[in-house]
């Protein structure tokens, strides 16, 4: 997948997280790369790592707390090399973030015009009036129907919704080549939320920028997502396009996600439950397939020892072999609690 | 704006006057009578009877209330039986040193806890923050008339740097302004260090927790991946934010100064109006009490109105426009 | 009869204003509506975040000051307390709530939390209560070790199923979800459901599932009363209500929830999009001059929506539904 427009290239990347002492991997081994003008989601359920994986990439992470290995290349630099200074380079002006919870992610004592154009402080050379010029464009565009007020008011003043197109705009303000967007439509409505993603696939064509979606939503990810990466107990379990990972989705975990979701036809049915629970980062196994447990009835010989990605159609690859011999058991009802 | 701090402003009326008879009422309800003990023993009880009567000591209560309510708005707050002159001129020769003094200890109090609880919520869990908890642990366990007893004991007797007693020296109050000031700051040092030193706890550890909380907070996370630098970010987004309800707190702060005035006043024998307070309840001294009492009692009010002022000019999300 | 009726329930808050407070207009949480919960059936009550489903959802358990009207349970209004303490009606209506760590207190062991609704109406001996809390426990799918754990010592499904034995130790007739598992997983989430509907096929239970989720809405519930700003706008059967929606609102709700078809994207969005632009542009037709939801017309027997009769009407045909 190694192509031009390349612009971030994840190679190997664990990030440890101290717990009484000792590091243990919250992500593993992530390899990963996005382009420009595309949208790449990552998915999965609460403790995968994907949030590690965007705040490992912010560099947000408390370097004392924290074990960092790989190497994240973005646009010819080794982010990981960087200090705290050369990375503030990057954030803010080359990559973008969005947050989870629009209401906490904003100071609540500054006002919207402040905390936009704070981000164009240390990026760039425009004078006071460009700035504000610069605000008002920008609260427009992520859909604000009227621009200067809000620039004057307070975060407590806006709606969920707004706040979450104030939070955009924050990321955007400096036309970055990445944004990661973490969860951005968890806390709102559905229709907020539909309107939300429409801002992201608009600010995305414009800006040829590259976006990392995270969310455990997969109604979001079919809907917006050009390329998907299934995450599972801190690693990438499938990849590929969205296409490719809900028309014909290869690794059990992915299979067994998208049949738990209440669906048009199951109105009847028990929902499908994935046995067993996701191991905690201290008893994370080192060796053999993450997800064994909760597929009990696949026989052992069906894994690999150390799981690897294996490709099964063009861009699409899927971890461990046991794809191939997975299929979930008769019985669909008696799976119960 | 305005509406509000005076709608704020008017409740303080009820409360005022709900104040004032319950102090009335406590300080009649205290045992003995102004008269026993302060005049001569062998007085004629007769004689005493008689002094309770022209003094309207007898009447019932509400109508020793109104009686005080109406001389309290002529300015006239009745006689002190103990020293035998207006309380009104007594209180006022004394709320000046009080005064200064309060002063001077909130002054040094936040010049001290500012830093120090920004300092250690900053470098959390490192040394200069253990010292500082350590700091506070202790100077909160210890009682604040134990502090000042030690520190007048070292400091005063033992090195006999500063004086232990009194507002102004002998010398200094017949000379020049120049001596006078002098000598009062120099009466005020040691009293304000100690009495700043046990105030600096607790908004110590109330800012030490709010810039912890702030540093953790999503929207230093947010300035965080703007890239802003982490100076800038302390500058612009923790020490404003965690200074805030400090800010609100300093109206209530007042309370706890005239609280301390009293011990603080006592042991250096400072003569303020919390030295006066301990002295008049000693010698029963009914007028000046009450007088005291309202006094602080309002002075708590007006702190609590402030606080209420403050917080709503600070704070965006109860300004109310 | 229905085993809950709610009949023109509203539930004003006081705004008050001016220099002194006066109350000078209200906050209408709930507006005035009218619906039935039938015994053993799963009623779902949709909207988004600030359409008052959550102050319903409270004041049928009794924990919201009602304004005016009536909630009717064996025949009497229990929006007085008085009714509620004699029909011992806080035994027969529990609730389970969004939030399982925070609606579980911290400092209880699971033993003591599950057995509070016990110790309140039912009054056993030691013994027989902790029998009772370990068959809970059971039904729930929890080990008799968790007894005497602490509620952050679970994850969130087991927490969420924790306050479900809480809220059936008393035998309620109906329970109150509250987004029940709108905070977790996916995987979670289809085991709870599943445990929800196992209870109530077991019991007979009655829910009124609050949510913002049609998708979990579509799988749990019989009949669906959507809510807009306080008011009721559309009320039907499953059928009804997501295969023909009549209210613009209803199908603005609809067309919002993603698809996990990628084939149908596109289609999927130039709907939603073309949705939208009906919702924006034909508010007058919708909504009554002041903005509100109009009064409900039943369409069919099963079906009402919130709209003059004649338009009511007229959309009903087209998508040809039988008259009332």
């Amino acid at each position: 997948m190694e192509t031009a427009s390349n612009f971030l290239n994840i190679k190997d990347v664990s990030t440890a997280f101290k717990i009484n002492g000792q590091f243990y991997d919250a992500i593993s081994h992530i390899n990963l790369q996005v382009h420009h003008d595309e949208i790449l989601a990552i998915v999965g359920e609460s403790g995968c790592g994907k949030s590690t994986l965007a705040t490992t990439i912010m560099g947000l992470h408390d370097p004392a707390e924290t074990k960092i290995s790989g190497e994240i290349d973005f646009e010819g630099t080794n982010l990981l090399n960087l200090d705290d200074d050369g990375y503030n380079d990057f954030r803010g002006a080359k990559i973008g973030m969005i947050f989870q919870d629009p209401l906490s992610a904003l100071n609540p004592l500054k006002r919207i015009e402040d905390q936009i154009s704070e981000v164009m402080d240390y990026h760039t050379s425009l004078s006071k009036e460009e700035k504000h010029e610069r605000v008002l464009q920008l609260l427009d565009e992520v859909g604000i129907v009227n621009p200067k007020r809000t620039a004057h008011q307070f975060p407590h003043e806006l709606s969920g919704g707004m706040r979450q197109r104030v939070i955009i705009a924050i990321a955007i303000a400096c036309k970055p080549d990445l944004i990661i967007a973490d969860e951005p439509t968890t806390a709102l409505d559905v229709t907020i939320q539909a309107q939300i993603l429409d801002v992201l696939r608009d600010i995305q064509k414009e800006n040829h920028a590259g976006i990392i979606l995270i969310t455990h939503d997969l109604g979001v990810v079919a809907e917006t997502a050009d390329r998907v990466a299934v995450m599972y107990a801190g690693q990438i379990v499938e990849e590929g396009t969205a296409e490719q990972v809900f028309n014909t989705p290869e690794h059990p975990y992915t299979r067994s996600l998208l049949r738990s979701m209440p669906q048009r036809d199951n109105e009847n049915d028990d929902l499908y439950v994935i046995k067993g629970n996701v191991p905690s980062l201290q008893k994370m196994p080192s060796t053999g397939d993450r997800f064994a447990p909760r597929i009990p009835w696949v026989p052992a010989s069906a894994h690999e020892e150390n799981p690897s990605m294996h490709e099964v159609a063009p861009g699409h690859e899927v971890r461990c072999t046991c794809y191939k011999e997975f299929s979930f058991p008769d019985e669909k009802g008696s799976v119960t609690v | 704006m305005w509406k509000t701090i005076l709608r704020r402003f008017l409740i303080m009326i009820p409360e005022v006057i709900i104040l004032s008879i319950l102090v009335f009422l406590l300080a009649k309800a205290m045992p003995g009578d102004p008269f026993t003990g302060s005049i001569n023993p062998k007085a004629d009880p007769q004689q005493i009877h008689h002094l309770m009567k022209i003094n309207g000591l007898y009447d019932p209560w509400y109508q020793q209330y109104w009686q005080w309510v109406v001389h309290l708005f002529h300015g006239n707050l009745g006689n002190s039986y103990q020293y035998q002159e207006p309380v009104t001129r007594l209180i006022a020769g004394r709320a000046g040193n009080t005064l200064w003094l309060a002063l001077f200890t909130m002054i040094l109090t936040y010049a001290f806890a500012l830093p120090m609880g920004v300092f250690a919520g900053r470098h959390e869990g490192k040394l200069p923050d253990t010292i500082i908890r350590v700091y506070t642990y202790v100077t909160y366990c210890i009682p604040f008339f134990v502090i000042l007893v030690i520190g007048i004991w070292i400091f005063g007797y033992v090195f006999g740097w500063f004086p232990t007693t009194g507002s102004i020296s002998a010398e200094a109050s017949g000379s020049g302004w120049l001596q006078t000031i002098g000598s009062r700051f120099y009466h005020i040092l040691l009293p304000g260090i100690l009495g700043a030193l046990f105030g600096t706890v607790n908004i110590v550890q109330y800012l030490r927790s709010e810039v912890i909380d702030a540093k953790g907070s999503d929207y230093v996370r947010t300035a965080r991946s703007k890239g802003v630098p982490s100076k800038d970010i302390y500058r612009h987004h923790i020490f404003r934010n965690s200074l805030l309800p400090i800010a609100a707190f300093a109206g209530y702060s007042i309370t706890g100064l005239l609280n301390g005035s009293i011990f603080t006043e006592t042991v250096f024998s400072y003569p303020g109006m919390g030295l006066l307070f301990v002295n008049s309840i000693s010698y029963r001294d009914y007028t000046v009490i009450t007088a005291l009492v309202l006094i602080y009692g309002i002075l708590n009010l007006i702190g609590t109105l402030l606080s209420d002022i403050i917080l709503s000019i600070v704070d965006p999300r109860i300004r109310i426009e | 009869m229905s085993l809950i009726e709610i009949k023109d329930l509203k539930v004003h808050y006081p705004i008050r204003t001016g220099f002194w407070n006066r109350i000078t207009d209200s906050v209408r949480a709930v507006d005035g509506i009218t619906f039935n919960i039938e015994a053993g059936e799963t009623y779902g009550l949709v909207g988004e975040s600030g359409s008052g489903k959550s102050t319903t959802g409270k004041s049928v358990v009794g924990l919201e000051k009602v304004t005016s009207g009536s909630i009717m349970y064996k025949g009497v209004d229990i929006t007085k307390k008085a009714n509620r303490t004699k029909l011992d009606y806080n035994q027969d209506v529990q609730m389970i709530f969004q939030d399982s760590l925070s609606s579980l207190n911290p400092r209880k062991r699971i033993e003591d939390i599950i057995a509070e609704p016990l110790r309140n109406f039912e009054h056993l001996s030691k013994d027989d209560e902790k029998l009772r809390v370990l068959q809970l426990l059971d039904i729930v799918g929890l080990d008799a070790d968790a007894l005497y754990k602490y509620p952050h010592q679970f994850s969130g499904g087991q927490r969420q199923r924790i306050g479900v034995a809480r809220a059936v130790a008393t035998n309620p007739k109906l329970i109150i979800a509250d987004e029940p598992v709108s905070a977790l997983d996916l995987s979670v989430q289809a085991q709870v459901l599943n445990f929800m509907k196992k209870i109530q096929r077991e019991f007979g239970i009655s829910y009124l599932f609050i949510s913002h989720d049609l998708g979990v809405v579509r799988h749990m519930c019989n009949n669906i009363a959507i809510m807009n700003r306080g008011r009721l706008v559309e009320i039907g059967t499953r059928e009804d209500i997501y295969n023909h929606p009549l209210h613009i609102y209803t199908k603005r709700l609809l067309a919002a929830i993603p698809e996990t078809n990628v084939n149908q994207r596109a289609a999927h969005r130039a709907s939603r999009l073309a949705v939208e632009k009906i919702y924006q542009e034909q508010q007058s037709k919708y909504y009554d001059e002041n903005g509100e939801a109009f009064p409900l017309i039943q369409v069919s027997p099963t079906h009402a929506v919130a709209l003059p009769e004649n338009i009511a009407k007229q959309l009903a045909s087209q998508e040809g539904e039988v008259q009332a």
